[in-house]
Order: C-alpha cells, then structure tokens, then sequence
C-alpha cells in the first residue's frame, strides 16, 4: 500500500506538465458539467416556488354584496381542489399595487377612482397544482353570477414545466458529453504518461510485476488527478456562483447552491473519470506488451 | 532445468523462421554459452525462455513451466524464478543501486523489512557495496551490469539468463562481469549466456550451443547431452 502511493506520488512528480493538464483537463469538463448542475437545481427550485404561486384569480363584479362573497367563500373552500381562498379589496388591490410597482406610485396617487377590481385569489393544495385540475376549478368559478372574469397561470405553468424537463435533459446530455471527453483526455495523458514509463513497465514485467502491480500506480494516480480536477471544479463553479450572487443576477430569486450530496458526487465523479481514464489506457498498453 | 524440444519460432512479421526444429537440454548447475551469428537466433531462445514470445511450434520448459501454455497471469510467477541480464542493463535511471534492486523485491511483495538486508547481501556478492547509493549515469557500464546482475539474483533464481551482458564492456569489466556469473553458476544457479566474445567462450571451457540462421549447428556437450 505504502509502495503504491510512493510510485503513484513519483509519477505524477515526474510528469508534473501533463498532470496538470489532465487535472486542468476534468476540472474543466467537471466545471461545465456543474454549471449546468447549477442551473438545472436552480431552475427546479424556481419551478417549485412557481408552482407553490399556482393560484387562480377570480375578479369580482363591483358592488356585490359582502354576504354573498361569504357564503361564497365558504363553497369555494370546500372544493377538494382548494386549500385556501382570500378575498382582496379593491383597496387592498390598490395598496398592493402601489408596493409592487413603486414607480408608479404617483400615478397612483393622483387616480381619482381606483381601476382595481376586488378579487377572490385561490390557491390550490399541492397535488391539484396542474393544469386540467386549474381549469377544472376556474370553469366552477365562472359559475358564479358575480365573477366578473377568472385568470390563471395555465400556459406559463405547462411551459415551466417543458423547460424543466428540457433543462435537465440537456444538463445530462452535456454532462455525459464533457465526461466522456474528459474519459477521453485523460485517457491520453495517462497514456503519454504510460509510454514515458514504457521502460519501466518493460522493467516491472521482466523482474515479474503483475499486471495489477504495474497497474496500481497508475489508477491511484489517475483517481488522484480526478479527485484534484473535481475539488478544482467544485470551488470554479462556487466562485462562479458567488461573483454571479454578488453582481445580483438573482433577479429576486433566492440562489441556491450545491447541497453537500453534490459535492461528494462531484468528488466521486471526478475520481471515477480519473480511474477508468487510466485503466483504459494502461489496459491498452499492456495488452501490446 | 531447461528443454526445448523440436522448437520453432517465427516472428509474424517476418518471412524466415528465427529458430527451427530446436532439441536440447540444459541440466542443473550447468554453465551454458550460446553463441552463433548476429540474426542467429540467440536473443529469440532466451526470449522463449523468460516467455516474452511464445514458440510457434514445439515444447519449452523452463524450471518446470511448460512455456507454450503459460497464461498470461502465470508469467510473473516464470520470472520471479528467472534472473534475466541484458546488454543494456535496464536499470531505472531515476533510481539509487539499492533501489533497482529493492524494486524487484517489491514488486513479488516481499516483507519491507527483509528487503534491505536482501538488497545488500545481493549488492556484497556482485562487490558493490559500497556504491548502494549510486545512480546508473554515477556507474561505469560494468558496474551497472554489476548491479542489474545484483538484480536478477535477488529473488533466489535457480535460472540466470544473461543475453549479451558482456557486450557493451571493456576486456576488464568483461572479464569482471564473466568471473562473477561463474561464481554465481559455483552456488548451483543455471546460468545461460548468449554472447559474441569467441575469446571468452573459447578461454572458458563451459559448454556451448552454437546456432546458424536459427538452428542449433553445434553443441560441444555432445552425445552426453543427447543421453541425458
Ligand atoms: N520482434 C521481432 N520481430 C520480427 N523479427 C524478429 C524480431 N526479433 C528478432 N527477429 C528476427 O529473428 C531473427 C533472430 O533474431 P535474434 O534477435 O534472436 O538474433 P540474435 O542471435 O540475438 O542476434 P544478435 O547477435 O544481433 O543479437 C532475426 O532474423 C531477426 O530479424
Ligand atoms: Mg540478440
């Protein structure tokens, strides 16, 4: 055990150019990989808030009685769909919107009447957050004689939730694409280290190494030079983050980063790249000889 | 020790055989040398024996190998019971003596703690002690064969194979170098010399296999060996 660390530390002393490369090489491809890591996690947790924000708006005719809007209220809320139904003011609509869109808030000031309609604003409970259920639910509501106009999110939900599965199917794609690639590169630079070593293994062979023996430094190195490319990528793709957080590209959205269970998978996937780069090459290699 | 019978050898890539229809035998403590012309054949017999090629044809055994069927994964188990010399030495340039040594105790898992006294015991016997630390480009060409010899006998081999370990000395150093692979051959150690220096052979009184264009022309142990 010893002497395998001792020959794989040697190597990698002896070919310090192409051990770089190779580590720069699946840092590299680990650093795409994990960008869109990033995004895919990202863009899911942004779906999940949206979808949590599925709701349907019910606007209300003016004038309609308080007591109807009660009784209705309560029929709404026992629809099996809804988990809760809130009632907006129209004076509530309009603070609202002085909060949301502060730039017009002067324009509001000087309104005469309030253009708001009042509204009733349903949220649905979590397993009814699509769209045949959300247009179940709003064809109901336009039942009501004082529902005036019923709005909901149906399109840009579905479209959310095409992006999602598009995001991640291309994540994995360029994912798999750049570890191969990087199986690919480090598979030659653990190849040009073999041939440097040539001799060495001609030596090994003749003073009666195994196979595995002669193979052991070289996947120890090439697991090394994996989990050094991986630890590379994992702190490129967290500066990358934090430079994207700081210059406030959140757009509101809270950011998240990779959980813990990420990382060890990066570490993993890295030394995994730098094992099989290395078995296939030196397998190769000692094929012919 | 070591018997060929009826063996031959062709390179894929060559046309003309490189060893044909080849019996003979090699007994216990017998020093041997093989000599013939350049193309003669000489490395390839020594390449069969270490099972570095295989024979097209015939049956080799080398310390009880049967060399045409070895796996693959039986070869390190050949040469762990082989010391094999070349012209070259091959030694590793970025390694001390000692540590050329050491590494052919390492690599058939020898106990760490039984290897120094090992690596100095083989280093005594070939006369170097005193340049265990010494790097190849540090030693004049007999003293590195001095310690790729050293090599080779570390692990005990009843068998020594040496291909032209002469070929690249000095009349001093080979006279060195051939005095030490007899004092080896004195312990009871097979060794196999191939070589080119008729002056040794000659001078050595040891048997010899002479080969032409890969056929064994002449073996001075005679009808002896036929009957053994
Ligand atoms: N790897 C190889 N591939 C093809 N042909 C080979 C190979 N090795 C040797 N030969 C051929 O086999 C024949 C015998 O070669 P070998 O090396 O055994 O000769 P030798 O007696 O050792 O010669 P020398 O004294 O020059 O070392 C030659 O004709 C040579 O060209
Ligand atoms: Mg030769």
């Amino acid at each position: 055990m010893k002497l395998l660390w001792r020959e794989a530390l040697l190597a990698f002393r002896r070919t310090r150019t192409l051990s770089i490369l190779s580590v720069t090489t699946i840092a590299f491809a680990l650093f795409v990989t994990g960008l869109f890591g990033l995004v895919a996690i990202n863009l899911r947790q942004a779906i999940g808030s949206v979808e949590e924000r599925v709701e349907v708006v019910a606007f209300v005719l003016r004038g309609t009685p308080s007591q109807s809007l009660v009784v209705a209220i309560e029929d709404i809320s026992a629809f099996p769909e809804v988990s809760e139904v809130r009632y907006v003011s129209e004076d509530d609509a309009l603070d609202r919107a002085r909060e949301e869109l502060v730039e017009f808030r002067d324009a509001y000031d000087d309104l005469q009447i309030n253009p708001l309609p009042p509204s009733l604003e349903i949220r649905l409970n979590a397993g009814y957050r699509n769209a045949p259920s959300v247009a179940d639910v709003a064809e109901r509501l336009r039942g009501f004689a004082f529902v005036e106009e019923v709005r909901y999110g149906r399109d840009w939900v579905e479209q959310l939730d095409r992006l999602r599965n598009l995001a991640g199917l291309i994540g994995l794609s360029i994912g798999l694409a750049f570890a191969l690639v990087s199986v690919v590169i480090i598979g030659i630079t653990i190849r040009i280290t073999v041939l440097q070593r040539a001799r060495e293994i001609v030596i090994m062979r003749l003073v009666g190494a195994t196979d595995w023996f002669i193979r052991g430094p070289f996947l120890l190195e090439g697991a090394i030079k994996g989990l050094l490319g991986g630890i590379l990528a994992f702190l490129l793709c967290a500066a990358v983050f934090m430079v994207y957080r700081s210059q406030g590209f959140g757009l509101g959205i809270g950011l998240t980063f990779f959980e813990p269970v990420h990382a060890v998978a990066f570490l993993a996937f890295g030394i995994l790249i730098g094992f099989f780069g290395s078995l296939v090459s030196v397998g190769r290699h000692l094929r012919k000889v | 020790m070591i018997r060929f019978n009826n063996v031959s050898k062709s390179y894929p890539t060559s046309t003309a055989p490189a060893l044909e229809g080849l019996t003979f035998h090699i007994g216990r403590g017998e020093f041997v040398f093989l000599t013939g012309h350049s193309g003669a054949g000489k490395s390839t017999i020594l390449k069969l024996m270490h099972a570095e090629e295989p024979p097209t044809s015939g049956d080799v055994r080398v310390s009880g190998f049967a060399i045409g069927k070895l796996r693959r994964d039986e070869v390190p188990r050949l040469r762990r019971r082989l010391g094999i010399v070349f012209q070259d030495f091959r030694l590793l340039e970025d390694r001390t003596a000692a540590e050329n040594i050491a590494f052919a105790l390492e690599v058939t898992g020898a106990r760490s703690d039984t290897i120094p006294t090992r690596v100095a015991r083989v280093l005594d016997q070939v006369g170097l002690s005193s340049k265990l630390d010494a790097f190849p480009r540090e030693l004049s060409g007999g003293e590195q064969q001095r310690v790729a010899i050293a090599r080779a006998l570390v692990n005990d081999p009843p068998v020594l194979l040496a291909d032209e370990p002469t070929g690249n000395l000095d009349e001093r150093a080979t006279q060195g170098v051939f005095q030490l692979l007899r004092d080896i051959n004195d312990t009871g150690t097979v060794v196999l010399m191939a070589t080119h220096d008729l002056d040794l052979v000659r001078q050595a009184g040891k048997r010899i296999l002479e080969l032409r264009d890969g056929r064994l022309v002449f073996d001075s142990a005679g009808d002896q060996v036929e009957a053994r």
